[in-house]
């Protein structure tokens, strides 16, 4: 593990970004090895990019979660994370907006840049950063609030509203597009942790939204839900997009492939395989991506 | 045997009747084709079980036993003292049975009373005829109780089932035991309250602002009209518990804040084990701390200003007071506010919210029922607090919202009025017991609400 860790450090220090100049050559040599690691496959480079992370690591203490992972997320784009469990979706989506900062023992090197600008900079204010940069975690965390006090929450720390009836407005639109609006709409003043497991991750989904977030990173914002809720989810997905950017993480690879542009695959840490989502679900260069979205693993 | 003895050689049995208990379910046992034993229950719960069977209804005579010995054997020795002690009346009866006793364990001095000679011999024999009929009987009884247990041990004895089942017995006897002590402790105290107010009428005493205990020793004492209205000693009680909480509740409260999220894991490493060392100091050292220093401290500097304070002010106990309790609230809301799961403080931060805006709404108030439960502790504690007030508040039963002036406590009257030498049936002595209920019927409530809250909020919030 250490060797491998040192080796693929060294390899993206003097290697350049990749470029898709040669793909012949890749896709025939589908038998990418673990030496390999740290070459990405594929474009991570956008024309528009939002955000780029250039050389990310992150270590839990001695556990290296994430290895020199470079990945562009453009404007009006959604990008799917996809990978096993484990595999530091999660921990990279966390980068994003520095909500790693929170976690003791957690270290991230290199450097994420929101339009165009270093957010692990020293003069970087996290506060308006995670204002701007919004997500949505995976496991749903109401706070011990009332349905409405819990989607009012961003929008009253930011003084997004003017008077009570701009926050009413505020709530019921987020709670609308989320599609929780017709299931709470008589109970508002009801705990949002009462609510069941699906609803309170649309209820968290909606505090999202509510501070207008110009970046949005969603933690499988679905998992808990059925299929009618996961289909006004990925419409509000769509409808955002429109506006802002996206990174969704999610483990069903229909999801990815119906609301996203682009699609990363992660494998322990690294980043193997970027591409257009309709590339990497029929034509997959790696061999690991392969083995993963053809279900042989993971 | 003595006592000791007898539970030694109790206990060995137990142990032995354990392992043939297991050994015979060993021996009973026979193993399917399957490589799975016939026994109903692991071989250990047979063991177990024949030795509950041996130790258990053995010990539950013996207690049995040593509970009644010492009255059925008065009574039988009773009978044979001479007439004259028999025709006496029933209290003074009572007093020679106590000579007795006395006599039996050597606690008087010369030759015994010749009246009594008679029965303490007699005394005395029946007495061996018991411990020996005790050993033979609880011997008797344990070896019974294991051969019994032990001849039904067979696979198809459900004995987890019955080992369990005794357990739970075991459980709910002690649960009940602390039950029943307080209902007992509850009991004695409104019995002599009872007493008191059958001289000093319920109304008086819940409504009566004078208090002035002390006239009331001797009757024929001029100006001896005894006053018992409570409503002083329970505006001081307020008073000072009222000013304790105003020093600890914030102070209290915002260095667990302090200490649970902003301080560094270092400082707090530190800082909390001293937080709580302040929590061990003996109340008799806040007490002194009170009157030698903070109490002169505080008139003093009242002088100064030209107010006029007296030299036992509620504001020095109310102020030492609450830095006793200062670690309680800390050390309570800090478990709570830790308790807190890090996805609310994530959800929070997530937002674009600061430190602060998530300490305040939400950190907080997700801890809040805790806080307050802790809060409602402390109040109950202050009100019961004595020493430092007996130290520091002195004895006049002020009517006064000043806290400047000297005021008194429901526990300092308790420990004054019990403290000396009086007749323990006397209106004054019984007082105390009056007191003593209120107190108790004040901070029961209190700990009622305090539940009734945090379950309220628990309901809301989880
Ligand atoms: N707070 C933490 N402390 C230590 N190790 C962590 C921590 N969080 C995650 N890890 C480790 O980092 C690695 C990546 O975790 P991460 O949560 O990013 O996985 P994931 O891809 O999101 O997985 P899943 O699909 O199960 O959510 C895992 O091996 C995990 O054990
Ligand atoms: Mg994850």
């Amino acid at each position: 593990m250490e060797t491998i860790t040192t080796s693929s450090t060294s390899v993206t220090k003097d290697t350049p970004l990749m470029t898709p100049e040669k793909p012949n050559e890749v896709v025939e040599n589908k038998v990418i090895d673990r030496d390999h690691r740290g070459q990405t496959v594929g474009d991570v480079t956008v024309e528009n990019p939002r955000m780029t992370a250039r050389n990310v690591n992150v270590w839990y203490g001695d556990k290296h979660a994430i290895q020199n992972v470079n990945l562009d997320i453009a404007n009006n784009e959604v990008a799917a994370l996809i990978g096993p469990s484990g595999c530091g979706k999660t921990t990279f989506l966390r980068c994003l907006n520095r909500m790693n900062d929170t976690i003791d023992g957690c270290l991230v090197e290199g450097e994420i840049a929101l339009d165009g600008k270093n957010i692990y900079d020293k003069d970087v204010d996290v506060v308006p950063l995670r204002a701007r940069v919004g997500i949505v975690f995976q496991k749903p965390n109401p706070f011990p609030k009332s349905i409405y006090e819990n989607v009012a929450y961003g929008p009253r720390i930011h003084g997004l509203a003017r008077n009570k009836t701009d926050l009413d407005e505020i709530v019921h639109s987020s709670l609308k597009r989320s599609g929780l609006f017709d299931e709470v709409k008589d109970r508002l003043d009801q705990p949002g942790t009462g609510l069941s497991g699906g609803q309170q991750q649309r209820l968290c989904i909606a505090r999202a939204i509510a501070v207008s977030p110009e970046v949005i990173l969603m933690d499988e914002p679905c998992s808990a839900l059925d299929p009618i809720a996961t289909a006004t989810i990925e419409e509000l997905i769509d409808e955002l997009r429109k506006k802002y950017s996206i990174v969704i993480v999610t483990h069903s690879m229909q999801q990815a492939a119906r609301v996203s542009q682009r699609t990363a695959y992660f494998h322990l840490g690294d980043l193997i395989e970027v591409g257009p989502t309709s590339e990497i679900f029929t034509n997959p260069k790696h061999k690991l991506t392969e083995e993963y979205i053809t279900g042989r693993f993971g | 045997m003595s006592i000791s003895v007898l539970l030694i050689t109790l206990a060995i049995l137990t142990i032995a009747s354990y392992s043939f208990g297991r050994k015979r379910s060993l021996s009973l046992a026979t193993v399917t084709e399957k490589k799975k034993s016939s026994l109903h229950s692991l071989p250990g719960y047979y063991g177990t079980l024949t030795a509950l069977w041996c130790a258990i209804p053995a010990l539950l005579i013996l207690s049995l036993w040593l509970v009644l010995e010492t009255s059925i054997i008065t009574h039988i020795v009773s009978e044979d003292l001479p007439a004259e002690v028999q025709n006496l009346p029933e209290s003074e009866r009572n007093l020679v049975i106590n000579r007795l006793h006395n006599e039996l364990a050597g606690q008087t001095f010369g030759e015994p009373d010749p009246i009594l000679k008679p029965a303490i011999d007699h005394y005395k024999r029946l007495q061996q005829i018991s411990n020996m009929a005790l050993t033979v009987v609880i011997l008797a009884i344990s070896i019974l109780g294991g051969l019994y247990a032990w001849s039904r041990v067979s696979p198809n004895l459900r004995a987890r089932n019955h080992v369990e089942i005794v357990l739970k017995f075991l459980l709910i006897s002690s649960s009940t035991i602390a039950i029943l002590t307080t209902i007992g402790i509850v009991l004695s105290v409104l019995f002599e309250a009872v007493r008191f107010f059958q001289t000093v009428p319920l109304t008086e005493f819940l409504f009566g602002t004078k208090w002035s205990p002390q006239t009331a020793i001797r009757a024929d004492q001029v100006g001896s009209s005894s006053a018992f209205g409570a409503v002083p000693l329970f505006t001081g009680t307020l008073l000072i518990s009222f000013i304790a909480m105003l020093i600890a509740v914030p102070i209290g409260l915002m260095s667990a804040i302090y200490l649970s999220e902003y301080a560094s894991r270092k400082f707090r490493s530190v800082v909390k084990p001293m937080l709580e060392v302040l929590a061990g100091v003996p109340t008799v050292v806040y007490g002194f701390f009170a009157a030698l220093t903070v109490a002169p401290f505080i008139r003093d500097s009242g002088g100064l200003i030209g107010l006029s304070v007296s030299s036992e002010s509620a504001l020095a106990a109310g102020l030492v007071m609450g830095i006793m309790i200062i670690p309680f609230i800390s050390s309570l809301s800090d478990d709570v506010i830790n308790a807190v799961p890090q996805s609310m403080r994530d959800g929070s931060y997530g937002l674009g919210a600061t430190h602060s805006e998530t300490v305040k709404r939400v950190i907080l108030r997700a801890a809040l029922p805790g806080i307050v439960g802790g809060i409602l502790l402390a109040v109950s504690r202050a009100i019961g607090e004595t020493m430092i007030v007996v130290m520091a508040a002195g004895l006049a039963a002020n009517l006064t919202a000043n806290p400047l002036d000297s005021v008194t406590t429901v526990t300092v009257q308790i420990v004054t009025l019990l403290v000396g030498d009086q007749e323990f049936d006397s209106a004054k002595t019984l007082a105390a017991f009056a007191l003593g209920l209120m107190l108790f019927v004040v901070t029961l409530s209190l700990n009622v609400i305090a539940l009734h809250i945090v379950r309220k909020y628990r309901e809301q919030y989880e």
